[in-house]
């Protein structure tokens, strides 16, 4: 009761005192001593240094200009990173958690768990008070990043990607978002903290949600920050929240976040802009500390790409994607940012001997494997969405420890704003296409393995228009007769291309190749992994286009040729194999071919460079083709003859 | 409570309120102490600044490397829900000794040490203070070189100064990774006035409040240091305010424990005997819940359920004979002796965690002596809430 009557009295006072200054206010004895009273309660109480004002502007305290200038310096960069930071909401405007727009065109980072009980549409608020809708992109559900679109502008604000390798321990921190969802208007919330570690790894929680060589900050991350930005000092976009360590003091921050770091995600972005629900890598082949620390091959599938390279049981693990490997856990640390079919350097130990081989990565999960993964996390109800008005936090409130942080339970389970809830993931069969708004639906499309198929059959036109920009070649025909040297030494190669068969002479030989309705045994010319196959492959894309060509698929971009840039990649299944086309990601130039033969063999690659046009049609001039880790034939182009071009010259 | 400077002021305030004769007189003392606060203020605000100020080159990261290889990773005993196998702790010379924070962890023959690079040795309790819970463990490190504090090298903080708490909290940390680094400030320096579940801490004199969240599972044993990287203190167990319930995060000076820790070193150190001042009026007993221990005949007689009475709070939850009690709310019982000891320091009608092994299965069971008093529920809470 008494405390009652104090708070009322106080409150009283500084509405009162507000507006005299403590000179004025020294005359009144009393006044004096409520102005104290006040002054000590209001900071005791609140702890709001606000109101500590008056007294600092009579101790005429200034502050080092040093001082000020870093203030204003960090008041800028909260500014700045404020911008790209939305909040994201189910359409119907419940639940929801924070995001980060990471391109003008309006896409934008956030968590898997975020996005998983929205729903393929959603409603999102950005700092400056637009609500706009948006729709999901990709699903990355092993590593819990999602991508998603904003609708309607070509000009959001886009927050500067970083590089959190650099990021060391102690650093200060900014994680922006929407935590308890206390931003009406938008205005994300600011906490800062350091770095408290890098390179952590969190175990998944459930069967997914991994968090690999993520960062740990005491900035506080509570429940909808999830899917938020965490921004360097410098304001620079280092990692996506979505995790905290919570224990007895119920589900609020104890000065333990996670964020997955930007250099996984910028990985993946390329790859989830393409639809799909993308896995994450392994290697065929685990590893363990043995007692002397070294990190050893304990098991190691013949079928893996690593065990082709070389990788044997024993083999000691030294470096792999350029870290050192220190122990079990360090090699799955770093493993963990990759996605599947990334190809990285490992190199190990054998008799004493370093051997760097460059390994291609498989998948985690089977085909289809991680879509029914998600329909059972989907169905476990284990991400409930934050709510818009949520309880206040009670500390004691029992919480589960290590879950993904949106947050408190759905005050009435019973009555979900959501109606029933569907039992298919967001995206593969996703909600019922009358709960998507209509400026949505345009944007949505459901397809098996796809969180939206509409991004892919975009972006695979977007890839093939682009490319017959450069010329187009549907109508010259399959009858091609390419002549070419040897890069090294001398002797001429000539290859003859028909609908029905090709041949290649080389100084070492002659070989030819029937195109029968399935290519699998197509493996000639040899030791080449089906050279004439792969050309065979690549004139019918270019003469039918990928939309008759067989499955065509974009599965987003991916690293090629010796720079490693991320090119395009469209994977076409035709006659049994599986062929791979990369695009120059800037002008879409056909760059590179791969053709895989079987599923447990080394493809025949082909990287294409220097791209000249051939009567009005880009064609590659230089060629190098590999098989395993050979390379098969480096040719230089010295003409192209199409046969009904060829003709017309006759005439 | 802890007396933190913001409450002894809300004290005085409450004085004043009074319209007491001498508040005219206390006028003069106020404004002293509106300008001290003020100063503080500033003073906050400025090392604030100037952290930031100097941040891009940040010092903190240059601390944070100094300082992590210092303080390990300790695995012991444990690993049952809301009873971590893993704390933390320092290493104060370079022949292999680390401080730590006494608990169940270093119940064991022996524990393993890990080092920041992923060194790890196995080390023995040399000795520890059960007023402090100070422990001191002692691994051989051979020829190598191990990164340690200086004791003697301690620093002391006032509050508004910046610190950094290093502990492995939650267990992040594992094999070479380095342990955790959190910021905040000194809030007070006051005396600790908190409980362990229903128990009082034995020690009572001034710790390092911090308003960083420090002492979290895994922390205890942890260092607190100041911006530098000097060492302050060492973190303490998970405690709450006896005032206000809330978790504390505090540290305990070196001061606190310095010439225990030399004493120990040096080998002369004979823990005081502890008074059961703790031990309430009215203390609970096996009978009251209705457990009958089996003869408590040797030092270490296992303490196996004898027998349950009929109607009785133990024979209601499902407690059997041949139960053996392995716990008592989060203190082990490793003998009839202990568990009756324990039992006795828990009011009558408070309610107790009983951790059961029956087989091979690990089993908890809450009771209370006076079912009216409290709920039957006999599901395990996952927090301290309970106690």
């Amino acid at each position: 009761m008494k405390t009652t009557r104090n708070t009322l009295r106080i409150a009283d006072c500084g509405l009162r005192v507000a507006g005299h200054s403590v000179t004025a206010a020294r005359r009144d004895a009393r006044a004096v001593r409520l102005l104290l009273v006040t002054l000590l309660h209001l900071f005791a109480v609140t702890g709001s240094l606000f109101y500590v004002g008056p007294i600092l502007a009579e101790t005429a305290v200034s502050p080092e200009p040093a001082v000020l200038a870093a203030e204003k310096a960090r008041i800028e960069t909260v500014a700045r990173i404020s911008q790209p930071t939305i909040a994201i909401f189910s359409a119907d405007g419940n639940g929801g958690g924070s995001g980060v727009i990471i391109s003008s065109d309006g896409y934008a980072l956030t968590n898997f768990h975020v996005v998983a009980p929205t729903g393929p549409a959603m409603k999102v608020g950005l700092s400056d008070g637009r609500f706009v809708d948006a729709v999901l992109v990709g699903l990355d559900p092993g590593g819990d990043v999602a991508l998603i679109k904003l609708l309607g502008s070509n000009d959001f604000p886009a927050a500067e990607l970083g590089d959190n390798d650099a990021c060391r321990v102690g650093e200060w921190v900014y994680v922006v978002g929407n935590p308890f969802l206390l931003a009406d208007d938008f205005k994300p919330t600011v906490t800062y903290g350091i770095l408290s570690g890098v390179h952590r790894y969190q175990f998944p929680s459930g069967t997914l949600l991994e968090y690999a060589d993520c960062l740990q900050t005491d900035a506080a991350i509570n429940p909808g920050n999830s899917g938020g930005p965490m921004f360097d000092s410098g304001g620079k976009l280092i990692g996506i929240n979505g995790r905290g360590s919570f224990e007895k003091r119920g589900r609020v921050n104890v000065g333990v976040g996670y964020a997955i770091s930007i250099n996984q995600i910028k990985r993946f972005v390329g790859l989830l802009k393409s639809g799909r629900f993308v896995d994450h890598a392994s290697l065929g082949a685990t590893v363990s500390t043995d007692s002397d620390r070294r990190v050893v091959v304990d098991d190691i599938l013949e079928s893996s790409d690593a065990y082709r390279r070389g990788l044997r049981y024993g083999d000691e693990v030294v470096r792999f994607a350029g870290r050192e490997i220190g122990s079990a856990n360090a090699f799955k640390n770093a493993l963990g940012t990759f996605p599947n079919g990334w190809r990285v350097p490992l190199t190990y130990r054998r008799d004493g001997k370093e051997v760097q081989i460059q390994v291609r990565l498989g998948s985690v999960h089977r085909q289809g494997e991680l879509e029914a993964m998600l329909q059972t996390e989907q169905d476990d109800e284990q991400l409930p969405p934050e709510h818009p008005k949520p309880e206040k936090p009670r500390p004691g409130k029992e919480p589960k420890p290590e879950q993904p942080s949106p947050a408190p339970k759905d005050p009435e389970p019973g009555k979900s704003p959501h109606g029933p809830r569907d039992p298919h993931h967001p995206g593969a069969k996703g909600k019922r296409d009358a709960e998507i708004p209509k400026e949505v639906q345009q944007y949505y499309e459901t397809a098996p393995g796809y969180a939206n198929y509409w991004f892919n059959r975009y972006h695979r036109q977007r890839i093939w228009n682009a490319f017959l920009a450069q010329g187009d070649f549907a109508e010259i025909g399959w009858n091609w007769k390419i002549d070419a040297k040897p890069k090294a030494g001398n002797g001429e190669v000539a290859i003859e291309l028909t609908e029905k068969n090709g041949s290649i002479t080389m100084p070492e030989g002659k070989s030819g190749v029937e195109f029968t309705p399935s290519l699998t045994t197509a493996v000639g010319p040899p030791r080449s992994g089906g050279l004439l196959a792969a050309l065979h492959l690549w004139q019918r894309l270019l003469l039918v286009g990928p939309t008759k060509f067989g499955e065509v698929y974009y599965l987003g971009t991916m690293p090629w040729g010796p720079t490693e840039k991320l090119a395009d990649c469209l994977v076409a299944t035709h006659a049994g194999v599986e062929t791979r086309f990369y695009f120059k990601s800037d002008n879409s130039q056909l760059v590179g071919i791969e053709l895989f033969l079987s599923d447990d063999d080394d493809p025949c690659e082909i990287t294409f460079d220097d791209i000249r046009p051939v009567e009005g049609r880009a064609l590659p001039h230089h060629w190098v083709v590999r098989y395993g880790d050979n390379v098969f034939a480096d040719l230089q182009v010295t003409n192209y003859k199409f046969g009904a071009k060829a003709v017309a010259e006759k005439k | 409570m802890l007396r933190a400077n913001s409450m002894r002021f809300l004290d005085m305030d409450s004085r004043i309120d009074r319209s007491s004769p001498h508040s005219a007189f206390r006028i003069p003392q106020f404004f002293k102490h509106a300008r001290a606060v003020a100063f503080a203020i500033t003073c906050l605000f400025i090392g604030v600044s100037v952290a930031w100020a100097s941040d891009g080159a940040a010092p903190f990261t240059q601390v944070a490397r100094q300082v992590q290889p210092k303080v390990v990773k300790i695995y012991g005993v444990g690993g049952a829900r809301g009873l971590e196998a893993y704390q933390s702790g320092m290493l104060i010379s370079a022949k292999g000794h680390v401080l730590t924070v006494w608990s169940y962890v270093l119940d064991a023959d022996e524990v393993t040490i890990v080092l920041d690079d992923g060194r790890h040795y196995v080390a023995q309790v040399v000795a520890s203070d059960p007023m402090t819970e100070v422990a001191l463990l002692k691994f051989d490190p051979g020829k190598d070189e191990v990164p340690h504090f200086e004791l003697s090298m301690a620093a002391k903080a006032q509050p508004g100064a910046r610190v950094l708490a290093f502990s492995n909290l939650f267990g992040i940390a594992v094999g070479e990774d380095p342990v955790s680094v959190l910021h905040g400030v000194v809030s007070a320096v006051a005396p600790l006035d908190a409980r362990r579940g229903a128990f009082s801490t034995n020690y009572r004199g001034e710790v390092y409040v911090v308003d960083a969240a420090a002492n979290n599972p895994g922390a205890a044993g942890g260092a607190l240091t100041d911006s530098q990287g000097r060492l302050l203190g060492m973190l303490g167990k998970e405690l709450r305010s006896n005032v206000s319930g809330t978790w504390l995060n505090y540290a305990l000076p070196v001061a606190a424990f310095a010439t225990t820790v030399d004493d120990m070193l040096a080998g002369r150190f004979t823990p005081a005997e502890m008074k059961d001042a703790d031990k309430p009026a009215n203390p609970l007993a096996f009978a009251d819940l209705g457990i009958v221990l089996v003869p408590d005949v040797v030092n270490r007689t296992p303490p196996y359920i004898d027998r349950i009475n009929p109607k009785t709070p133990a024979a209601a939850v499902g407690l059997r004979p041949d139960d053996l009690v392995v716990m008592i709310d989060t203190q082990v019982a490793n003998s009839c002796r202990e568990a009756t000891r324990l039992i006795e320091r828990i009011e009558h009608d408070a309610s107790v965690r009983l951790g059961i092994l029956r087989g091979e299965q690990f089993m908890e069971f809450t009771l209370t002596a006076k079912p009216d008093a409290a709920s039957k529920d006999t599901t395990p809470p996952t927090s301290d809430e309970k106690k």
